[in-house]
C-alpha cells in the first residue's frame, strides 16, 4: 500500500465556527493505483486533494494520519512537508491554465522551479524533453511564453512539470474540466501512460464527472458532505453501486447517444451545511431508504473484496 | 418559427480592427414551436455567438435571422427590441453572475413587472409569480425574500427561467444553462426544459456536452469552426454520425456504461463513409451540405 489515510479530519476555520469539510476520511491506495475521487461541489473532494499536499492558512488538521510508503506525512507541520512536496507528493492544480508564470518562458520557469527544489536542471533536461514528446508537444514549447499556448497545451505542460521528479503520489484536481472533450480524452490517456511508465506512483484524480473517471481509473471513491460514501473498483462502483447516494447520482446521468425516452430523476434536496452538520449519516435527509438507525454514523464496511460502503442498508452490516 | 439562413459573423480583431475572425460561417437552422434544438460544439465553434445573434445582442455580418417571419436584424429602436424580448428570452451559463448580489433574488422578477407590466395589480402579479415559480418547481416561500448567495445554483437557474416565463415567450435560448450545476440537480433543470417544450415553447439549447444534448433535444446541430458539420434528428445523428468530426467527438465523450475502446471499435466497424467535400475557398460564400438521410445533413470539411 503506498498511501494510507486514517480518520482524517480537516476543518476550515471561519468567523462563524468550524466548517467540517473532512470528517473522518479513511482509505488506502495501492502502488500504481489511479483513484477517481468524485462528488458534488462542497463535498470535500478538493479539500481532501489539498490536504494530502498542503493545508492553506484557513485549513486546520484536527485529527487523523496520512502515511505514504510506510512513512508518516506530517500534514499539520508546514515546514516538515517541504522536502516531501514535488519530490514525493505532487499536484496538478485545478486551474493549471493559470499556474504558469506569464512573465517567464516555459523552459526558464522549469529551470527555476527545479533549482528551488535542489535539483540541477541539466540532470532532468533529457527526461523533460522525452516527456514533452510523450504528451505530444515539441521541445520548442520550452522557448515559448504561456500565452502562446492553447489551454490543452498548457495543461500538458503543467502535467509534465508536476511529474518531472517521479513523485510517488500525484493529485490531479479537476484537470480536464476546462478542456474540450477531445482534449480531455488525450490528457486523461497521457496520465495513464505516465503511470504505466512509472513516472508517477499512484494518483488521486479529483473530478465531478463519474463517466470520465470510469474510463481510466482503477478505483472510484465517492464522497458526500465530508464523508466517504463508497470506494471500490471503478467498474463495480458504476455497474453495482452499493451506497444509495451513488445509486441515485448514477441514475441522474444522461448518456450520450442513448435516448430511451424515459425521464431521469435528480436527487431532491441539497447537501447539508458543514458548519453545523447533522449527526449520523449525512445523506439521511435526502435518502429514500433512511430509517431510525441512520441517526448513528454508519461505518465504512468492506462488502466485497476492495469494495467499501458506508450505509446501514448495504449487506455486511 | 425561428429560421436562420446563410448566417455569417465576422469579428474585427487586433489593435486597429484590421484582423478578421470568422466566428460563424453560413449557418442555417430552424426551430419550430415545441421543438428543442441542441447546438453542440467545442470552444470557439461559434455556438454562443449564434445564441447571441438570435437574442439580438450581436448583429450577423450577413444572412437572415427570421422570427415568426420577421427579420430580427431589422429590429431597430428600444421599443421594438423590447417587444421582441417579450417573446424571445435567454438564460445563460453562470447563474451567480446573472444576479446582483446586493439585491434580493426576486428583483429579477420585479424588474420584469416594472418594464413590461406596469399596469398589473399587486394581487394579480403575486399570482403570476407564484404560477411561474410553480412551473419551474420552486417553492415560493423558499426563494422569495432570499439573497442570491442563500440559494443554490440550480434554484437561481430555475428562477431565471421563471423570470422568462412571466413574459409571453415563444423561444428560449438556453446557453450552457446546466454546465455549472451539480449532477444531481442538473437533471431537474433538463426535465424542466422538456416540460416547457411540451407547452409549445421552442428551445435553442446551446451546449458543449453531448450527453446533455441527447437527453432533451429533437434536433441536433454539431458545429465546428463556425460552420455546421452535421445536423439532423438527434437519434439519427447519434446512431449514425457521418461527418468525421462528429464521429471523433462521439468517440471522445466519456460514457458511463461503455469504455472509450468499445466506442472506438463500434465506430470503426464498416459504415457507409460518404466523402465529405472540402469547404470552398470563398469564405463569404455558401458551404454545401449533403443530405444523407431524411432531414440529416452533413456539412463540408473545415480542415
Amino acid at each position: 500500500m503506498s498511501l494510507r489515510v486514517n480518520g482524517l479530519k480537516v476543518h476550515y476555520r471561519t468567523l462563524r465556527g468550524d466548517v467540517q469539510a473532512l470528517d473522518g476520511v479513511t482509505f488506502s491506495l495501492g502502488d500504481g493505483e489511479i483513484m477517481g475521487l468524485v462528488g458534488e461541489s462542497g463535498c470535500g473532494k478538493s479539500t481532501l486533494g489539498k490536504s494530502l499536499i498542503r493545508l492553506d492558512h484557513r485549513m486546520h488538521h484536527i485529527a487523523g494520519s496520512i502515511e505514504l510508503n510506510g512513512r508518516d506525512v506530517p500534514i499539520g507541520d508546514d515546514a516538515a512537508m517541504v522536502p516531501l512536496r514535488y519530490h514525493e507528493i505532487s499536484l496538478i492544480p485545478q486551474y493549471a491554465m493559470s499556474a504558469l508564470n506569464p512573465t517567464r518562458r516555459i523552459g526558464r520557469m522549469i529551470d527555476e522551479l527545479l533549482r528551488s527544489r535542489g535539483v540541477r536542471p541539466a540532470d532532468r533536461a533529457d527526461e523533460l524533453r522525452r516527456r514533452l514528446e510523450l504528451v505530444g508537444l515539441g521541445t520548442d514549447v520550452l522557448r515559448r511564453f504561456p500565452i502562446e499556448l492553447s489551454g490543452g497545451m498548457k495543461q500538458r505542460v503543467v502535467m509534465v512539470v508536476s511529474t518531472l521528479l517521479d513523485p510517488s503520489l500525484l493529485i490531479a484536481d479537476e484537470v480536464t474540466s476546462a478542456l474540450d472533450v477531445s482534449t480531455q480524452r488525450s490528457v486523461a490517456e497521457s496520465l495513464v501512460e505516465f503511470r504505466d511508465r512509472g513516472h508517477v506512483g499512484s494518483m488521486v484524480f479529483v473530478t465531478h464527472d463519474v463517466a470520465l473517471v470510469h474510463q481510466f481509473a482503477d478505483t472510484i471513491m465517492v464522497m458526500y458532505a465530508g464523508h466517504v460514501a463508497e470506494k471500490g473498483p471503478a467498474a463495480d462502483v458504476v455497474s453495482d453501486p452499493r451506497h444509495p447516494y451513488t445509486q441515485m447520482l448514477l441514475s441522474a446521468l444522461p448518456e450520450a447517444g442513448e435516448d430511451t425516452g424515459e425521464r431521469l430523476r435528480g436527487i431532491p434536496g441539497t447537501p447539508p451545511g458543514l458548519l453545523d452538520p447533522p449527526t449520523g449519516c449525512r445523506f439521511r435527509d435526502r435518502c429514500p431508504m433512511a430509517f431510525d438507525k441512520c441517526a448513528e454514523r454508519p461505518p465504512l464496511v468492506e462488502t466485497a473484496p476492495g469494495h467499501w460502503s458506508a450505509c446501514w442498508k448495504t449487506e455486511g452490516h | 418559427m425561428l429560421e436562420l439562413s446563410h448566417v455569417h459573423k465576422v469579428y474585427r480583431v487586433g489593435a486597429f480592427g484590421g484582423g478578421r475572425l470568422r466566428a460563424v460561417r453560413d449557418v442555417g437552422l430552424t426551430v419550430e414551436p415545441g421543438e428543442v434544438v441542441s447546438l453542440i460544439g467545442e470552444s470557439g465553434s461559434g455556438k454562443s455567438t449564434l445564441g447571441r445573434m438570435v437574442l439580438g445582442l450581436t448583429r450577423p455580418t450577413s444572412g437572415r435571422i427570421a422570427f415568426e417571419g420577421a427579420d430580427v436584424t431589422a429590429i431597430k429602436g428600444f421599443r421594438a427590441k423590447k417587444e421582441y424580448h417579450r417573446k424571445v428570452q435567454g438564460v445563460f451559463q453562470d447563474p451567480f453572475s446573472s444576479f446582483n448580489p446586493i439585491f434580493k433574488a426576486e428583483r429579477v422578477l420585479s424588474m420584469i413587472r416594472s418594464s413590461y407590466f406596469p399596469g398589473v395589480s399587486d394581487a394579480d402579479w403575486r399570482d403570476r409569480v407564484t404560477d411561474s415559480l410553480r412551473t419551474v418547481r420552486l417553492d415560493p416561500d423558499a426563494v422569495l425574500g432570499k439573497y442570491p448567495h442563500q440559494l443554490s445554483g440550480g434554484q437561481l437557474q430555475r428562477l431565471l427561467i421563471a423570470r422568462a416565463l412571466l413574459l409571453d415567450i415563444r423561444l428560449l435560448v438556453a446557453d450552457e444553462v446546466i454546465s455549472m450545476l451539480d449532477a444531481s440537480t442538473r437533471i431537474d433543470v433538463l426535465n424542466l426544459l422538456a416540460d416547457l417544450k411540451e407547452r409549445g415553447l421552442g428551445i435553442l439549447f446551446v451546449t458543449h456536452d453531448l450527453s446533455l444534448g441527447t437527453y432533451v433535444s429533437d434536433t441536433t446541430v454539431i458545429l465546428r469552426k463556425g460552420a455546421v458539420a452535421e445536423k439532423g434528428p438527434t437519434r439519427a445523428v447519434f446512431a449514425d454520425p457521418r461527418h468525421p468530426y462528429s464521429r471523433h467527438l462521439l468517440s471522445c465523450v466519456p460514457r458511463l456504461h461503455r469504455t472509450w475502446a468499445e466506442v472506438d471499435a463500434d465506430l470503426d466497424r464498416e459504415r457507409p463513409d460518404p466523402v465529405v467535400p472540402p469547404a470552398p475557398a470563398d469564405e463569404d460564400g455558401p458551404v454545401p451540405m449533403t443530405e444523407v438521410g431524411e432531414g440529416h445533413f452533413v456539412g463540408a470539411d473545415q480542415g
